[in-house]
């Protein structure tokens, strides 16, 4: 199968596009100009690479989880170790390709809005690194959520404004950091953390993070001199896993599964599970599926992890869904505390809750799995800043 | 006449435009559908009309309206909680129709217009008696989807232009545009501000616009909150826009008893000026 989305407008099938008001459209388009000009560019290339190996610390080891996969006594299962990125998830590989683009735009003001704080702790430590201005937008239910991360953000020089109207999560932080975007188009840059939001930004998020999937396949042939079978990542917005999936789509014989939160159950009023229960609609500039409800008024999103409790999803994922080439199943809140102490307890690695959804599926995937198989599972990001939510939980 | 072929081509915007003297200032509110009470729209829209508006804005909620300020914002959750729906606003209209013949554009997002099936709202629009339609997260490029809809219901579609639209694009959306253009006199989200602000920003944008949008007439919006700011930043366009200055305005008096007359007396002083 020949992949080769988006088209020139920032469509994946129905999905994509640039849902946004007048203001935004000259500024998209000279983003989309500046970023196929960098990314063509070999020195452009060759200074993101230098700062992710030197920097961020890549490539990221693919770790062969020896007593998981004892526990299954299926597959060989191998995990991406993205948790051990600096600030600890993969959310950095993202704001470093950005930030790099904002200082060749010229742009010195970084706007970023964030949820469970990782995307904002490596925009403001990007933007120390690079000695450049830095607000992140965060919801009032998710500062008091991610204590620890605010205070990360705030010693790293940035400013974290509380957004408090609607449901005060991801939702309302990315209204507010939009509308802060709208009114200073001329000096500011907008990190998105996700593979959401109008085109160009689902693209070249993905494109930031496609690091994930073209390291896994070459540590993969170097361990077992072949490929994977199995490709397991959480998705929220979708952007470890798009990083993860993209390099292997092609490849039709490599099976893909996306784990989004579904709460309290997707039969719920309390869950995440977008393409689960989700009908297309266009949230933040790109047509999507959303969690809406009939009046096609955005419903609030619930998850344990708060990485993860987003009504929408990157339009790439809802292509992959409808095409049938990516699975995506529903976790419960319950089933993903039951992944955290699963690999703390047989690998010595406290995931993410996030992760912990991908962990999960284990239960599920494996049954299905043979010895002679290998499965990958994206461990995103690491579980320090959800030991609150994790120890009230246990 | 309502055979499904024909189509309406003087809806009664375009009819306002070419009655409009060119010695006064056309004057359009915007008004939150649902805001502050269900009750209160219709007799609020009959009463803006009566105190010197010449056409309507009336905003469909939606739960994350990026492009507004806090002043929308505040006034489309309110709606939203007190139960507006899309059928309610097509209701609403209906109500006015019965005794007013005002230019009415529904202003609002494309999700829920999506969520109720494009086909079904251009048509219940246009049955109720709505004249046109401003949907700021649809640019042109995105319009391929709405546009024949709307119009052949015999509704308007109506473009944003911005100051940082280039000249070019200025052509282009006033090519797409039908009924006028709405320029956004400042870039930013809306909201009322300091006249100073927009008076600078906006006397290059207007020249721009003049020498780009001919075909449709041209309305300013954005930031506008006093007779003095509308015909200041009005010279040279046909009229002027104001929403979150007015919601402000029910906001600092409703529920008083006598909210609707502060709020008349409002419009009396933004249109004609202190007496």
């Amino acid at each position: 199968m020949k992949y080769d989305l988006p088209t020139k407008e920032g469509y994946y099938g129905n999905f994509g596009g640039k849902f946004v008001p007048e203001i935004l459209i000259p500024v998209l388009e000279t983003l989309e100009e500046a970023y196929n000009e960098a990314w063509a560019d070999k020195e452009f290339r060759q200074e993101y690479l230098d700062l992710l190996n030197d920097y961020v610390g890549r490539p990221t080891k693919l770790t062969y989880a020896n007593r998981l996969t004892e526990y299954y006594g299926k597959a060989k299962i191998y995990l991406k170790r993205e948790d051990l990125c600096h600030t600890g998830a993969h959310k950095i590989n993202n704001a470093i390709g950005q930030i790099l683009l904002a200082k060749r735009m010229g742009k010195e003001r970084i706007i970023a809005e964030t949820g469970a704080g990782q995307h904002g702790v490596a925009t403001a430590t990007a933007c120390a690194k690079f000695g450049v201005d830095c607000i992140v937008y965060m919801g009032a239910e998710d500062m008091e959520r991610q204590k620890l991360n605010v205070e990360r953000m705030r010693l790293l020089g940035a400013e974290v404004r509380s957004v408090e109207s609607g449901s005060k999560t991801l939702k309302d932080a990315t209204n507010e950091a939009i509308r802060d975007w709208v009114t200073n188009v001329e000096d500011t840059f907008y990190i998105i953390g996700s593979v959401v939001g109008p085109h160009p930004y689902p693209k070249m998020v993905r494109n930031f993070h496609r690091i994930i999937g073209d390291e896994t396949r070459r540590q993969l042939q170097e361990a077992e001199g072949r490929g994977p079978d199995y490709l397991l990542a959480c998705v929220g917005g979708g952007s470890n896993a798009i990083g993860l999936f993209y390099p292997f789509i092609e490849d039709e014989s490599i099976k893909m599964y996306g784990l989004e939160a579904s709460g309290l159950g997707a039969n719920t009023d309390q869950t995440a599970a977008t393409l689960t229960i989700g009908e297309p609609g266009v949230l933040h500039g790109s047509m999507s599926y959303l969690l809406q409800d009939k009046e096609g008024q955005i419903q609030l999103a619930h998850s344990i992890s708060a990485g993860l409790d987003y009504p929408g999803i990157g339009p790439e994922h809802s292509y992959l869904r409808d095409s049938g080439r990516v699975t995506y199943a529903g976790i419960t809140d319950d089933q993903a505390m039951k992944g955290v102490k699963l690999l703390s307890d047989l690998e010595g690695i406290i995931p993410a809750l996030e992760t912990a959804h991908a962990i999960a599926y284990l239960d599920e995937l494996m049954p299905q799995t043979s010895k002679d198989e290998i499965v990958v599972l994206n461990c995103s990001g690491r579980g320090d800043k959800d030991m609150g939510t994790i120890s009230k939980n246990l | 006449m309502n055979n499904n072929k024909m189509i309406k081509t003087d809806n009664r915007i375009k009819q306002l435009f070419k009655r409009h003297n060119e010695s006064s200032k056309i004057m359009s509110l915007f008004l939150t559908a649902g805001y502050p009470d269900l009750e209160s729209t219709v007799d609020l829209i009959l009463g803006l009309e009566e105190n010197g508006t010449d056409f309507i804005e009336l905003g469909m909620p939606f739960s994350d309206p990026l492009a507004d300020g806090p002043t929308i914002q505040y006034s489309s959750n309110i709606a939203i909680e007190k139960g507006i729906t899309m059928d309610k606003i097509f209701g609403m209209v209906r109500q006015v129709r019965q005794k007013s013949e005002i230019p009415i554009v529904l202003m609002g997002y494309i999700n829920p217009v999506l969520r109720y099936g494009i086909d079904e709202f251009c048509e219940e629009a246009s049955k109720a008696g709505v004249d046109g339609l401003i949907i700021p997260d649809i640019p042109i490029e995105e319009s391929g989807m709405i546009s024949e809809k709307i119009r052949s219901q015999g509704l308007s579609l109506i473009y944003l232009v911005a100051p940082n639209s280039s000249d070019q694009r200025m052509q282009k959306i006033d090519e797409a545009s039908d009924g006028f253009v709405y320029c956004v006199s400042v870039t930013g989200v809306t909201g009322a501000r300091e006249g100073d602000e927009v008076a600078q920003s906006v006397a290059r944008f207007i020249n721009r616009v003049k020498q780009n949008v001919v075909k449709n007439p041209k309305m300013v919006g954005f930031g506008i909150k006093t007779h003095e700011d509308a015909q200041r930043i009005a010279t040279d366009m046909d009229g002027f826009i104001v929403g979150s200055a007015l919601i402000d305005t029910i906001r600092e008096h409703y529920p008083e008893n006598d909210w609707k007359e502060k709020v008349f007396d409002f419009v009396r002083t933004l249109k004609y000026g202190k007496s």
